[in-house]
C-alpha cells in the first residue's frame, strides 16, 4: 500500500508556496502535518500530482492572540494551540475539541488549519469553527480574503477555497464573559470516528438565563452543520432537564441524517439529541469544562 | 496520474537517533520505510499504513508521530527518534524492564510502538490511573489483546519511576 507517484515541492516561505498553488492549481494539495491527506493517499484515495509541503514556512506555524480572536497559522499544530494558554483561557471550546481529535501521536504533528481545510464530515474543529463564527483567511498570490466559516465548508472533504488557494489561518472569536462551553462525542472507539458529536458555546446573562448559545453537530451528515433554530428557541429560557431535551429534540429534528455501515439513521438521530442534552445540562451545572464522552 | 520525473530519485539525508542518513529515494517513500528499508533499523513496525495501529510511532522532533504518515523527503532537517535510539540510551531500561516482567510482550509486533507511547504519556503523566493508561494506549492496537499485561507494565513502570525519584541512590527494592 503505497501513495501514487507525485512531484515535492517545499517551499520556505508563505509566498513560495501560492506561488507554486498558481502554477499548478488543482493539481497540487498543500501538505501540512498530513494526519488526514497521507492515509488518503497511501489509501490511493487520493493522488495529487503535485504535493508542496508547508513545513518549512516558520511563518506560519504562529498561535497568536489578537484584538477579536485567537489566530492559528497554517502551520499551528493541534497539541500545541491545545495547550496555548490563551486558547486554554479564551478560546475554551476549541480546546475540548482538539482533545477529541485523532490520538496524541496524531495531534502532535496534525495542523488546526489543515484539519479545517480537509474539511471531514465527522470531524470535530468544523463544527467549532461553524458554532464560533470563525474567520477563514484564505491566501493566494494575487491577496488574501477573509471567508466566513459557515461559506467555507460546502460538503464532504469540500471547502470553496479556489485552486489557487489555501487556508493560511483561522480566528476564532473569543468566548465572551459568563460563557460555559461543551464539546461532546460518541464513537465505538476513543480517538476513532464519532458516530455524533455536539459543540456547544452558552453565554449567560447575569440573571442566569441563557443569553446567547452557540450550537454545531456533526454525525450523519455531509459536514457540521450549525442548530440555529436551536440557538433561537434557547436564547432567554432557564436551561433545566425539560429545555435541554425538548432542545436535544428539535436539533435531532433539524438534521438530515443518513444510516450507515456504523450507525442506522435513527440511531444517529437518537444520539444527536442526547449528546444535545447532555451537553446543554453539563454546561448548566457548570461541569463543562473539559467534558468528554466515550 | 504520475508525472515525469515525479519517479526520479533524489537525496534525502535525515537524522535518525542522531546520526546522518542520505539515501536516494523517491518523493514517495514512507517515513517507515526509509527507516527499514533503506536505513536497515528494523525495531520500527509497520502495520496498518494510514495511521491507527500505532505500530510505527517514532518521535519526530521529541514527540510521537506516525512514521507511516510522514514522506521522508518532507522531513529534511528534523531529528528522528526510534526504538533502538531510545533503548540505547537507557531511556527505556525501565519500561522495558517492566514489559519483561509483567508478560506485556505478546507477540512482540506493537510493542515498539507502545514502548514509545508509553514513554512520552509516562513523561508527562508520572502517577497515571489504569484508565488513564488505558486511554493513553487507545490508537496503539495490540492483535494478540494482550492490552492487560501492557497496562500492568505501564503501571510497574511508573510506580518503579516514582521510587527511584524519592530514593535517588537507587536502595533496595522490594
Amino acid at each position: 500500500m503505497k501513495p501514487a507517484p507525485f512531484e515535492f515541492r517545499a517551499p520556505t516561505s508563505l509566498d513560495g508556496v501560492l506561488e507554486e498553488l498558481r502554477e499548478h492549481g488543482e493539481a497540487a494539495r498543500i501538505l501540512a502535518g498530513g494526519q488526514s491527506l497521507v492515509p488518503l493517499m497511501n489509501l490511493r484515495m487520493l493522488q495529487p500530482s503535485v504535493l508542496v509541503s508547508i513545513n518549512h514556512c516558520k511563518e506560519l506555524s504562529y498561535i497568536r492572540s489578537e484584538e477579536d480572536g485567537l489566530a492559528c497559522g497554517a502551520l499551528a499544530r493541534q497539541w500545541d494551540v491545545e495547550h496555548d494558554r490563551v486558547a486554554m483561557e479564551r478560546c475554551p471550546l476549541l480546546v475540548q475539541a482538539l482533545h477529541h481529535v485523532g490520538a496524541r501521536s496524531n495531534r502532535n504533528r496534525g495542523t488546526v488549519c489543515g484539519s479545517l481545510a480537509h474539511a471531514d464530515p465527522l470531524a470535530e474543529l468544523p463544527a467549532v469553527a461553524l458554532a464560533l463564527d470563525a474567520d477563514m483567511i484564505a491566501a493566494s498570490s494575487a491577496g488574501r480574503r477573509v471567508v466566513p466559516a459557515r461559506e467555507f465548508f460546502v460538503g464532504a472533504l469540500e471547502n470553496s477555497l479556489r485552486p489557487d488557494e489555501m487556508l493560511e489561518a483561522v480566528r476564532f472569536p473569543y468566548a465572551p464573559a459568563r460563557s460555559r462551553s461543551c464539546f461532546i462525542e460518541l464513537g465505538n472507539r476513543n480517538h476513532g470516528f464519532a458516530i455524533a458529536g455536539v459543540a456547544l458555546q452558552v453565554t449567560f446573562g447575569e440573571d442566569g438565563r441563557c443569553s446567547r448559545a452557540r450550537l454545531a453537530v456533526m454525525g450523519g451528515e455531509n459536514i457540521a452543520r450549525r442548530a440555529t433554530d436551536t440557538e433561537t428557541a434557547l436564547a432567554g429560557s432557564v436551561i433545566d432537564e425539560a429545555i435541554a431535551r425538548e432542545a436535544g429534540r428539535m436539533t435531532a429534528s433539524l438534521v438530515d441524517v443518513a444510516g450507515d455501515f456504523h450507525a442506522d439513521a435513527a440511531y444517529r438521530r437518537e444520539l444527536v439529541a442526547v449528546l444535545v442534552e447532555r451537553a446543554l445540562m453539563q454546561v448548566a451545572s457548570g461541569a463543562a469544562l473539559n467534558a468528554r464522552s466515550n | 496520474m504520475s508525472q515525469p520525473g515525479s519517479l526520479r530519485k533524489t537525496d534525502v539525508t535525515l537524522t535518525i537517533n542522531g546520526k546522518s542518513y542520505t539515501r536516494q529515494v523517491e518523493p514517495r517513500r514512507l517515513l517507515v520505510d526509509f527507516i527499514r528499508h533503506d536505513v536497515g533499523l528494523k525495531a520500527t513496525h509497520i502495520g496498518c499504513e494510514h495511521g491507527v495501529c500505532g505500530a510505527c510511532t517514532v518521535r519526530i522532533d521529541g514527540r510521537t508521530a506516525r512514521s507511516c504518515l510522514h514522506f521522508a523527503v518532507a522531513l529534511q532537517g528534523a531529528e528522528i527518534e526510534t526504538l533502538e535510539g531510545l533503548s540505547a540510551d537507557g531511556r527505556l531500561a525501565g519500561l522495558q524492564k517492566a514489559f519483561h516482567d509483567a508478560h506485556g510482550l505478546q507477540c512482540g509486533y506493537c510493542t515498539p510502538g507502545v514502548l514509545l507511547t508509553a514513554e512520552e504519556f509516562l513523561s508527562e503523566n508520572p502517577g497515571p490511573s489504569e484508565q488513564e493508561i488505558r486511554a493513553a494506549l487507545s490508537n496503539n492496537l495490540c492483535r494478540c489483546t494482550g492490552y492487560v499485561n501492557i497496562v500492568k507494565a505501564i503501571a510497574n513502570a511508573a510506580r518503579d519511576r516514582d521510587k527511584t525519584k524519592a530514593d535517588p541512590a537507587g536502595g533496595s527494592r522490594p
